[in-house]
């Protein structure tokens, strides 16, 4: 096995990844933003009383697999989904990244997240919260194979749904 | 004398016409809402929270029930208690953590401390009155009521209301039906909860709730991902989904859809999205239920479903897997709501991850269909600013047949809420 490569990542190139995947993520360009994942990659929202919290065990807010990731957007894409038609405006502020372990070929990295979202005829909301991400390198292109979105708010309350992607 | 702050009546039935309109004011006014708190919520059995939340003595949980801040808890002894978090003293919360297990609740304004199971414990420089106090009578103050049904804790505010039992009605058989998934007749509240605000009034979430009538329009995105997951979702030709469902009147203002099953449970009907490799484990968990209950009973667990509304603001969704939710009006446009997941308590890893992942498709602030019916109700909020120039909302649905005969896609059920609602609004307080 010694083949088995440890990647080596710099900050700044899970920087331009993360910054990358704000801006597809704010311009609903949800098929571009699937391909910067992993195809068993998955996405987390654990619930706010539980943060750090297993989804085998623990009702989350989202807990996607790869299938359910994918059905996710095509739903977003749909018309029919009545909670983002129009697709909300969003914007993302991504700061504090953080390369935070190698283990094998799996990177880990961190960032703290400040998303504002903005609907006609609804309150401005402000999702405020970090990153956890393991990320992969594939085809010589670093991939996501696991984004968990954590919120710092106590509970939903007026952040309302979390329908679009966080 | 009736309840007409505007002269007219809220709820207007009309048996000849077979019309039933409510005016949406009841939507929109404070004044509703301040009698609704007194009239309806303060007299009510409202649900506080289940026997499984408190696995140890000194295990609490605190949540507000009816307005109030409670501490739902275990006592030394082990015997529930709803606690209302308010120092004698001088009114402070004793208890400012969501949740955890104590060995007294202190309070931090002026250091008087309360055992779990109410009574005083310690009052700092208690000479200064003189006798000592008496440690009952100067305990956190109980909720005036607290009784359970199979492990769900209802409090009522109301000490001369009719006990539990009796104000449940025929709710009981199918909160039965829900807790006979569990071979030891054990369910339990699965960690993790989801605690979101709709703006619009509670009682557009009872309506929502048991309203199969939605289900196409509101939730086609839902249905394509089970039709792109295999699961056959086509009504037979001339037909709504849930195709034969039944709505029904539970008595005391409880109501609840009836359906046959087609979108899966995880005990024990399984569908696609399960994949092949939960077919053995879904079949084994099938046998049990005939075992245990019969064939005819094990059919009636498995392969029929139910959104079960507990009048004023509990509902058992039993569908795809289990939600236990509740919600109250923070304002007449504006209810907090409080969700968990309910599962067997026997179990195991594979099948809890399929309820829970059959959960959170369906159900949730981030499920596929939650949003969506999140977004009706608050465009229905949206709309009721015009209450006086379009004031009539229409529930008429199935008024022209037979009582039996009311289908989920009609609005029988919807109109047993309403009947209720306006009952008590009249009543004198």
């Amino acid at each position: 096995m010694n083949e088995m490569r440890t990647a080596t990542v710099s900050r700044a190139e899970v920087e331009d990844l993360l910054y990358h995947e704000a801006d597809l993520l704010d311009s609903w360009r949800l098929d571009d933003w699937l391909d910067l994942l992993t195809d068993d990659a998955t996405y987390y929202v654990p619930p706010n009383d539980k943060p750090d919290a297993d989804a085998r065990y623990t009702l989350f807010t989202i807990a996607d697999d790869i299938v359910r990731l994918r059905e996710r957007v095509v739903r977003l894409k749909d018309p029919n989904c009545h909670a983002e038609f129009p697709p909300s405006r969003t914007r993302r502020m991504i700061g504090n990244v953080r390369v935070t372990g190698v283990d094998g070929e799996v990177i880990s990295a961190a960032a703290n997240f400040i998303i504002h979202r903005f609907r006609y005829n609804d309150l401005d909301r402000v999702f405020v919260g970090h990153y956890r991400y393991k990320l992969k390198r594939q085809g010589g292109r670093l991939k996501i194979a696991e984004r968990r979105a954590i919120l710092d708010e106590q509970q939903l309350g007026l952040l309302g749904s979390v329908s679009f992607i966080l | 004398m009736n309840y007409q702050p505007s002269g007219h009546d809220f709820v207007v039935e009309n048996p000849e016409a077979k019309t039933f309109f409510v005016n949406r004011e009841v939507f929109v006014s404070d004044e509703v809402f301040e009698r609704e708190k007194r009239a309806i919520f303060d007299r009510c059995w409202v649900y506080v929270g289940h026997a499984s939340e408190l696995k140890s003595p000194g295990d609490f949980k605190t949540r507000p029930v009816a307005g109030r801040p409670i501490i739902f808890c275990r006592d030394r002894e082990g015997t529930v208690r709803a606690l209302i978090n308010c120092c004698r003293h001088r009114g402070a919360l004793v208890c400012r953590e969501r949740e955890g297990n104590a060995r007294q609740f202190y309070c931090m304004y002026h250091g008087w401390t309360y055992h779990p199971d109410g009574s005083l414990k310690s009052v700092p420089g208690e000479d200064a009155y003189g006798a000592p106090l008496d440690r009952d009578e100067m305990g956190l103050v109980p909720v005036p009521r607290l009784e359970s049904y199979r492990d769900f804790y209802f409090a009522n505010f109301d000490r001369d209301a009719v006990d539990l039992e009796s104000y449940l009605a025929a709710a009981k058989d199918y909160i039965d039906i829900v807790v006979d998934q569990s071979p030891s007749g054990k369910m339990q509240i699965i960690s993790g909860t989801q605690e979101y605000d709709i703006r619009a009034n509670w009682k557009l979430l009872v309506e929502n709730s048991v309203d199969d009538y939605h289900l196409i329009s509101t939730h086609s995105t839902w249905l394509n991902y089970m039709r792109n997951s295999g699961v056959n979702v086509t009504p037979p030709k001339g037909e709504l989904l849930p195709t034969r469902g039944f709505g029904r009147d539970l008595g005391n203002g409880h109501l609840t859809t009836d359906n046959p099953n087609y979108r899966g449970r995880p005990v024990a009907k399984w569908i696609s999205v399960y994949g092949e490799d939960a077919k053995a484990d879904i079949d084994a968990m099938r046998n049990e239920l005939v075992q245990r209950l019969g064939a005819a009973r094990a059919a009636r667990v498995a392969d029929t479903n139910r959104n079960l509304a507990i009048f004023p603001n509990l509902v058992i969704n039993d569908g795809s897997s289990v939600t236990v939710r509740h919600f109250y009006p923070m304002a007449p446009d504006r209810m907090h709501v409080t969700a968990w997941a309910l599962g067997p308590v026997e179990e195991t890893e594979a099948q809890r991850a399929r309820r829970l992942h059959a959960f959170l498709t369906f159900y949730g602030p981030g499920g596929f269909a939650t949003p969506d019916d999140v977004a009706a109700l608050e465009a229905a909020q949206l709309g009721f600013a015009a209450w006086r120039e379009v004031p009539w909302s229409d529930l008429s649905r199935g008024m022209a047949k037979a009582s039996d005969q009311q289908l989920a896609t009609d609005e029988g059920h919807l109109r047993v809420f309403w009947r209720k609602w306006s009952e008590m609004m009249e009543a004198r307080s």
